[in-house]
């Protein structure tokens, strides 16, 4: 009886111990779902925020706050459907307690229910267009908004003398957000602008460009997405636009860091806005590019890659203010008005929009030795995003 | 005016050495084949790793490109698509489908995802004007290799031994292989030139549509289009029809930049009710 | 007098093949059972009923009439769309929105069957999938209405019957689609079991044989055609109101290249087909995409042409000997 009561007991402690065991190592991991598009046409940014991430975690290890932060990667193909079903599954079977990459706007705001019916905060590190962070109170983004970045473009284009604009956009979201911002602020200022939109499978730029040597502007203001761009600057100068004295202007994405040194000489002189550039200069930057490349040979780190960093460690940096606590509200409140000094420089959390507040820098696309880099001459301090500002 | 009409024509032209190995292929073995664009990537590929790795010049390496997708089309021909020869329309899209998903995904994995761009030499860039017409050195030269090559199709076709035999299996393979024309290799020789031309198109069309996995995904349609518009028993039909579809196209998007995306497949939509069994009625099973 | 024997048999066997076969039973009773079976995997469950009503409605014409299409996402779209608009600014009623999608796309079906009832199946196949095409660019185009590429936001569903509500773990949604399925699938067993099934299959096997013992082709075919592309919206509308949110991706290519897919990995033509195609794809896809989260598209190609070389009687077979497992009941009379 005693040798089958104590061999009971021990049995029962162990059962117990496994049991609290399991609880403890439960509590001490924060999971996120990491929903990136890794294949399609989009697979490019999904990878290069992908190695940002695990960047992150390299350098300042998974454990914030202490809690250990689990990454679970899973590609939506650039899919809506596809991107809240994952959202879905990863709430409900995985148990995570962040949302985040999102690579375009549709997968971003099909996903927001999903973040307001679970309280999870979902942390949006690509898409672009302003009206996300309004879909949900638990998104807070680290990317940027398109009129953040191409509202300052009009100012700089009046004070540089331009006053006719001729505006080339893919026609999607944010193709119609880069144009209307653009245009509202740049005809504001007394200019003149003209518009077209290009669908967004379009194999040749040639009829819209023809209507853009035809009106002979100042400027060609462009947004496509950044697969397209080099495409697009290749038929700029074959057409001889760049002789005929149109400047080439237009948010950061036509210059993308990722594949300007392919797009060749063509690039040279483009004059752009955006919030990132791989040759910012400052200490954390460089730091920055090095371990990217390092860990990444050939890839050189854009503007994806930093919003993927950020976001990362905006979760990290959360995890820590509130002590490990990863329930949702408390998240997004230690997320609301966080600051630090990222590789694109100051950003802060507006603690209103959530959405982030940055510095745009005006670039001229340059070569540095053999490769060709976005040079920042003139900075705009602490942009917020325009169109929830003046609401 | 005249200067979109040329970049129509250039647009055109490109289609059409794209898709005249398809329209061959399907009016001869009454093959859909799908996966025609694959070997547009690949020769597309070919050139641009030639030109990017070894330094290769533009012009050396479209022949290049040529060979590479004209050996794939050869091995692939023996190895897979014979069998598929003899069965149903629905089993051929879907075989294909197949391996254009494998050729997304593995040209992905080997080579990236990223738009491929290539350096052309500096005689082919830029325009000259004649007349007030401004006219892209590049385009020029795409519509000159392209027109040559229609018009050596056009005559091989018509009048080579080889076009002759061509057409009669066309015509009715099992009379044509009564009379001792070796139908077989003839159809192993058309897929492997289709494919290369198909290759050279692609090469040609980097510069024009651009390059990355998903090309043969995003051009299929545009390929079926032109076959399907133009027909399958002759050279001209394709030709015409990818002209046509070129300068609407570009015109369209000129004109009414508003409706730019319709007007290709609303053309599609009408040509095909017009002549619904005139275009294709050989390909009837 | 041998006219009214026909009559007689035809009778008999069409009364026969609307009998039950135990297989068939157990099928129903296993997806039923699914529901407690698998508590975790309501959403992928979700997904494929609505699948499997899709693949139903292309078996329907692609089965049972010869119809090919590679559009048929555009009578998908519609109901998806159509469920969509209706919830968000008229009725957020599910059983209203699932009417409304139907309507619309039978409507769509109907309008559209004059251009695809003409021409031989290459043309066929280039119509059904430009009249896709160009649906896409609309929809994509009248972003006002639809929210163009960003989808279509906003859309929040009442409780069907006014009691289940919509949960986060899609147990609502998973057995409202199931139900949808059932009954819109017993709809399709009687009609194809019905002399008008029958005589869109003597059409399928020979067009001018139909037509010259009376049949009345063109009207069969736009019938049916009006039929299938309400049961796609059908399971459009099932797509909106589940996920409570459309895109422009209801229209894409990829919704009629899987569907085909789907079908043919269950074989047209006997209506089970699409419904076990959809599980079989769905179950590879999720697999394979947790396995390989980049690559999965080169091994469902891979699968594809494997399966089309040679694989599929593999698997036919598979399935013909488990139902011949079960036995024929009351197979004598």
């Amino acid at each position: 009886m005693t040798f089958r009561r104590t061999v009971l007991k021990g049995f029962m402690a162990g059962a117990l111990a496994v049991t609290l065991g399991c609880a403890a190592q439960a509590q001490e991991v924060v999971k996120v779902g990491l929903i990136l598009p890794m294949t399609g046409p989009f697979a490019s940014t999904g990878r290069q925020i992908e190695a940002a991430v695990k960047l992150f975690l390299a350098q300042s290890g998974a454990t914030h706050g202490g809690k250990r932060l689990e990454v679970i990667l899973k590609d939506d193909t650039g899919n809506a459907d596809a991107t809240r079903r994952i959202a879905q599954e990863l709430v409900v079977n995985d148990k995570v307690a962040v949302l985040a990459g999102f690579g375009l706007t549709p997968l971003a705001m099909a996903t927001a229910p999903i973040a307001t019916q679970a309280k999870i905060p979902q942390i949006v590190m690509a898409a672009a267009t302003a009206s996300i962070t309004e879909a949900s109170p638990f998104i807070v983004r680290t990317s940027f908004t398109l009129p953040q970045a191409s509202e300052p473009m009009a100012d700089w284009a009046w004070s540089n003398g331009i006053k006719r604009v001729f505006t080339v956009v893919t026609d999607y979201g944010p193709g119609i957000d880069a144009e209307t911002s653009f245009a509202n602020k740049f005809k504001a200022a007394g200019g003149t602008v003209e518009s077209v939109r290009v669908p967004l499978r379009n194999p040749d730029f040639a009829p819209f460009l023809q209507r853009v040597s035809e009106a002979k502007p100042d400027a060609l203001f462009v947004f496509v997405p950044s697969g397209i761009g080099a495409q697009f600057m290749k038929q700029f100068v074959e057409r001889g636009l760049d002789k005929a004295g149109v400047k080439l202007i237009g948010p950061g994405d036509v210059v993308d860091d990722d594949i300007l040194n392919g797009m060749g000489d063509v690039a040279i002189g483009a004059i752009t806005t955006h919030h990132y550039s791989a040759k910012h200069d400052s200490a954390a930057n460089q730091a920055f590019v090095k371990a990217f490349e390092a860990a990444n040979p050939g890839v050189r780190p854009n503007f994806m890659a930093v919003g993927g960093y950020d976001g990362m460690r905006l979760i990290a940096e959360a995890l820590k203010a509130t002590n490990g606590d990863a329930s949702g509200e408390k998240l997004i409140a230690a997320m609301k008005g966080a600051s630090w000094e990222s590789p694109r420089g100051p950003i802060t959390i507006d603690p209103a929009t959530r959405d982030i507040i940055q510095n745009i820098y005006v670039r001229r696309t340059e070569k540095v030795g053999s490769d060709l880099f976005n040079i920042e001459f003139a900075t705009i301090p602490q942009v917020k995003d325009p169109v929830k500002a003046r609401k | 005016m005249l200067t979109i009409l040329f970049d129509g024509i250039a647009y055109g032209m490109v289609l059409f050495v794209l898709a005249c190995g398809l329209s061959v292929t399907m009016g001869l073995m009454n093959f859909v084949n799908l996966a025609h664009g694959a070997f547009a990537m690949l020769g597309g590929y070919v050139t641009v790793l030639l030109m990017q790795r070894l330094g290769l010049p533009f012009l050396a390496s479209l022949p290049a490109a040529f060979l590479a997708a004209a050996l794939a089309g050869i091995v692939l021909e023996r190895l897979v698509y014979r069998p598929m020869y003899a069965k149903s329309h629905l089993d051929q899209v879907m075989f294909s489908i197949g391996l254009v998903f494998m050729a997304v995904a593995g040209t992905d994995w080997l080579l990236g995802s990223s738009q491929q761009i290539i350096q052309l030499p500096r005689w082919l860039q830029g325009r000259f004007y004649v007349l007030g017409v401004g006219i892209g050195y590049y385009r020029l030269f795409v519509i000159g290799i392209c027109g040559l090559l229609a018009v050596a199709l056009q005559w091989g076709f018509a009048k080579t031994r080889f076009g002759s035999r061509l057409r009669a299996a066309v015509d009715d393979a099992r009379v044509a292989r009564g009379l001792g024309i070796p139908v077989n290799r003839l159809f192993a020789l058309t897929f492997a030139l289709g494919s290369g031309l198909a290759g050279l198109g692609g090469a040609l069309g980097i510069e024009l549509m651009g390059l990355d996995p998903t090309f043969p995904l995003k051009f299929m349609i545009y390929f079926l289009i032109v076959v399907t518009v133009g027909g399958t028993s002759t050279i001209t039909g394709p030709f015409l029809a990818a002209m046509l579809l070129g300068v609407a196209d570009v015109m369209g998007k000129y004109l009414v930049p508003q409706a730019g995306a319709f007007i290709i497949y609303a053309l599609m939509v009408i040509l095909l009710l017009l002549r619904p069994e005139g275009l294709f009625a050989r390909a009837r099973t | 007098m041998s006219g009214t024997v026909l009559e007689q048999h035809v009778r008999q066997s069409l009364r026969r093949a609307r009998r039950w076969h135990p297989a068939e039973l157990a099928f129903w009773l296993l997806a039923a059972a699914s529901f407690a079976l698998f508590p975790t995997r309501f959403l992928i469950l979700n997904e494929i009923a609505i699948l499997a009503l899709f693949a139903l409605s292309l078996d329907l014409i692609l089965g049972y009439a010869g119809i090919v299409s590679l559009g048929h996402a555009a009578f998908l779209g519609m109901g998806a769309y159509s469920a969509g608009l209706l919830a968000k600014y008229v009725t957020a009623d599910p059983l209203a929105g699932l009417a409304f999608g139907m309507a619309t796309s039978a409507l769509l079906g109907l309008l559209t069957s004059p251009l695809v009832l003409r021409g031989t199946d290459l043309t066929r196949l280039m119509i059904t999938l430009g009249v896709a095409l160009i649906l896409y660019e609309v929809a994509n185009s009248l972003a006002w209405l639809t929210g163009g590429a960003d989808g279509l936001q906003g859309i929040t569903m009442a409780p069907i019957f006014g009691t289940f509500d919509f949960d986060i773990f899609g147990r609502t949604a998973y057995l409202y689609s199931l139900l949808v399925l059932f009954i819109l699938f017993l709809i399709a067993r009687r009609i194809v079991n019905s002399p008008f099934g029958l005589s869109l299959r003597g059409i399928r096997d020979n067009q001018l044989r139909a037509a010259a013992s009376g049949v009345p082709v063109p009207w069969r075919l736009a019938a049916i055609y009006a039929l299938s592309a309400a049961y796609a919206g059908a399971a459009g509308a099932l797509l909106a109101q589940t996920t409570q949110f459309v895109s422009l991706d209801v229209f894409d290519f990829h919704r009629s290249a899987d569907l085909m897919l789907v079908l043919i990995i269950g074989g047209a033509g006997y209506l089970y087909g699409g419904l076990i195609g959809a599980i079989a794809f769905k179950f590879l896809q999720d697999a394979i995409a947790t396995f390989t989260p980049q690559y999965w598209m080169f091994w469902i190609g891979l699968f594809l042409v494997l399966f089309v070389l040679g694989g599929r009687e593999l698997i036919h077979g598979a399935i013909k000997a488990l139902v011949a497992r079960f036995p024929e009941r009351g197979a004598s009379s």
